[in-house]
């Protein structure tokens, strides 16, 4: 596909159809039946009073996800997903409220207190009944009054479809349309909730939008949608995901992040992902099959996504960049770690499209125990686009001899005047440098700590600072008893 | 009795590098410990500290009255074993600070002390450099990345320094350095001999016993202690050579 139709693709998508699918009835229950049909989508739809053109939307999705397969090409194994013995909407349960910490299974305590999380996040986490005293709805209000001050939008994704539906509307598949891929299309169908940003113009948000959201991260949804819009000139660090483990009952987990930058515009994202992985023999643990994409719509433009993967059973992730205004910018940063059983494949897509564009990939993988890591990351580089420039480094880190790394590298340059790198290393701990650490007093799990850290530093770095200091807690623990 | 080492045989891969060393070191002596390539020098070095893969087969490692034989690399290191390595290890992405003050913390931890504050451990950190006379900006340098050889050997010392060990064993620690680095090092090493620790000087040349004057000098020779005498061997061995010993 030529890059052009490429980029039309993803700007005309989502008005290229008109409605064509019946009518709606109104059931009463709570809960949709097992399974997905056109009669699951209209109770979800209906369920969130939503308008008729998301409804529209969310069919046309639907209908094409029927056409469509699941994509085989990751280097991933997994069971075949029954889609449809999913329960694909119930009405937000609430959970069995704890009376105390003691009641909390003591193991998710303990990470707790060696990720230096406070007594009473934990009890949020946990689902332990808090105090009046501080409530989560005050610091919330807070944060609103803030973000309201400058006429920063910052909401879940339910409420913006209902107050700000233009918006939604104007932005919502311009970036990931329905059509881009079997996640995507079965997320855009059945999508639960999640948040919504705007950033108004010349407005740089005054804060991280990272507090708010972690009181909010025990209820992520299996569906989840994000949009994130910085309009020309605005500037915004979103931190998405949690250290904290995070326990799910549904295994499979489909969700779609889109970001808009305006002329000007800088968005960063952050996200740490620590979803359960399942347990030491590989049992259990979440399927999480993401599409994040963001597009520097102007010229001078910025996304740069910064993420730590520990988590999941299975990871299949691209947050991607589409370049498309001159001067602007991608940047992706990662560190995805598996241990035991897990499989990540995960990577980025630069694709630029403006002149003088410029992106970076730096992308370290750990794997440790059974498990398999793959980086997989796509360059490329229109006609049009003189003059850009890609550096990609991507790192292996392996410990022990049974896991596995890989990197799968796709290179499409389109013009003579750009210019793209690519470095790539495997490397393994060394027995060498754990003894030295052992030699000064450091036992071997708190050694292979630091070396993976010092390994990843890089891009931990590019973390909001209190955040960096919860991953780099994270990073040890999630490769603890991975040397014998 | 700081070190007391009996009979002792280790094997690597099942090979036999040790065959019976005996090795008694006192708190206060300096022990240099001289022989051709290939002996065994470094396999005692890295049977005194642990290290994976040397089997102990036969005899005993005796450390302050405690059999050593079995314990963990990490734990003879916070007891009081030191060893500056013959090849210092580059750890990429570590800080010299955040390394060392992890190594303190967990002496501290293991001895039942508080956790060092980072003033602290700052101010000990310059203290400590100042004594072994260390002029080089480590503090947020990676361990030993982009070190010169010299730097490497002048940055072990100062780990020393930092650890305050009761047994400290300096492989090869002369290797690879100009009679200036070698002189930093020496005196580093002086500064901290005391009446309350030891050390296992293993050095293949005299030229270092110049500058770190040993109370006794032993000759390695396949696997064993084949002579021990004071510092006055050094120079013999320096005339003669090792082949008269064999």
């Amino acid at each position: 596909m030529s890059e052009d139709k490429d980029q039309n693709n993803i700007l005309e998508e989502v008005t290229s159809k008109e409605y064509q699918y019946g009518f709606y009835t109104n059931i009463e229950m709570d809960t949709a039946a097992v399974g997905l049909t056109e009669e699951t989508i209209r109770f979800i739809s209906d369920k969130k009073n939503e308008p008729d053109w998301l409804l529209e939307f969310r069919l046309k999705a639907f209908h094409h996800w029927l056409t469509i397969e699941e994509p085989t090409w990751a280097h991933l194994h997994h069971p075949p997903i029954k889609y449809q013995d999913i329960i694909y909407y119930a009405a937000p349960k609430k959970k069995k409220q704890l009376e105390s910490l003691d009641e909390v299974d003591p193991e998710l305590l303990d990470t707790f207190k060696k990720l230096g999380i406070s007594l009473e996040e934990q009890k949020v986490l946990s689902g332990v009944a808090v105090d009046a005293v501080i409530d989560s709805v005050s610091v919330k209000t807070t944060f609103r009054e803030t973000l309201s001050k400058h006429g920063i939008i910052f909401c879940s994704f339910s409420e913006a479809v209902q107050e700000y539906p233009e918006l939604v509307k104007k932005y919502m598949g311009s970036v990931v349309p329905y059509r881009d891929n079997f996640f995507a299309a079965l997320n855009s169908a059945v999508f639960s909730d999640g948040s919504f940003c705007y950033i108004p113009k010349g407005v740089r948000c005054p804060m991280e939008l990272s507090t708010y959201f972690r009181i909010n991260a025990a209820n992520t949804g299996q569906f989840e949608r994000t949009l994130l819009v910085a309009d020309e000139g605005a500037y915004v660090s979103y931190l998405e995901g949690c250290t904290a483990p995070q326990r799910d009952e549904n295994q499979l987990h489909a969700a779609i992040v889109e970001i808009i930058a305006e002329t000007g515009a800088e968005v960063k994202y952050s996200t740490v992902q620590n979803w359960y992985p399942g347990d030491k023999n590989g049992k259990g643990g979440i399927y999480n099959f993401v599409t994040k994409r963001g597009i520097c719509k102007g010229d001078h433009s910025k996304i740069s996504w910064t993420q730590v993967e520990t988590g999941s059973a299975i990871t299949w992730k691209y947050p991607s960049c589409i370049l498309k205004g001159d001067h602007s910018i991608g940047e992706f940063y990662s560190v995805a770690v598996t241990n035991h059983y897990q499989q990540a494949d995960t990577g980025t897509k630069m694709i630029h499209l403006g002149k003088n564009t410029k992106s970076t990939i730096i992308s370290k993988g750990i794997s440790a125990g059974f498990s398999n890591n793959s980086y997989r990351g796509m360059v490329r580089i229109a006609k049009k686009a003189s003059n850009s420039r890609n550096f990609s480094q991507c790192d292996s880190l392996l410990l022990g001899s049974k896991c596995g790394a890989h990197t799968f590298p796709y290179i499409n340059t389109g013009n003579e005047t750009s210019v793209v790198e690519h470095e790539a290393t495997t490397s393994k701990i060394s027995e060498d440098q754990l003894f030295y650490c052992q030699q000064r007093g450091i036992d071997s799990e708190k050694a292979i700590g630091l070396i993976v850290n010092g390994y990843a530093k890089e891009v931990l770095n590019k973390l909001p600072m209190e955040f960096a200091v919860e991953a780099q807690k994270l990073l040890a623990i999630t490769l603890e008893g991975s040397v014998g | 009795m700081l070190l007391n080492i009996n009979n002792l045989h280790v094997s690597i891969n099942g090979k036999e590098i040790l065959k019976g060393l005996n090795l008694r070191v006192n708190q206060g002596e300096v022990h240099a410990i001289m022989g051709p390539n290939g002996t065994g020098k470094s396999t005692l070095a890295a049977a005194i500290t642990g290290r994976d893969g040397y089997e102990i087969t036969q005899g005993e490692i005796w450390f302050k009255e405690e059999l050593i034989n079995e314990m963990l690399p990490n734990e003879r290191a916070n007891k009081g074993v030191f060893l500056s390595f013959q090849y210092p290890v580059e750890i990429p992405g570590v800080s010299m600070t955040n390394f060392m003050r992890t190594a303190l913390n967990a002496k501290h931890e293991f001895e039942g002390l508080p956790i060092v504050t980072a003033g602290e451990f700052l101010k000990k950190m310059e203290l400590k450099k100042q004594l072994v006379d260390i002029q080089a900006k480590l503090n947020n340098r990676s361990v030993n990345e982009g070190f010169s050889g010299g730097e490497k050997k002048k940055n072990e010392i100062f780990q020393m320094a930092m650890l305050e060990p009761t047994l400290a064993i300096l492989d090869e620690t002369d290797s690879g350095l100009d009679i200036d680095a070698l002189k930093v090092v020496a005196k580093g090493v002086n500064a901290l001999r005391s009446n309350d620790n030891g050390f296992v000087v293993i050095t293949h040349y005299q030229r270092l016993l110049d500058f770190i004057i040993p109370d006794f000098v032993h000759v390695m020779y396949d696997g064993r202690i084949v002579k021990s005498g004071g510092k006055e061997l050094a120079f013999e061995l320096e005339e003669k050579g090792y082949d008269w010993l064999k």
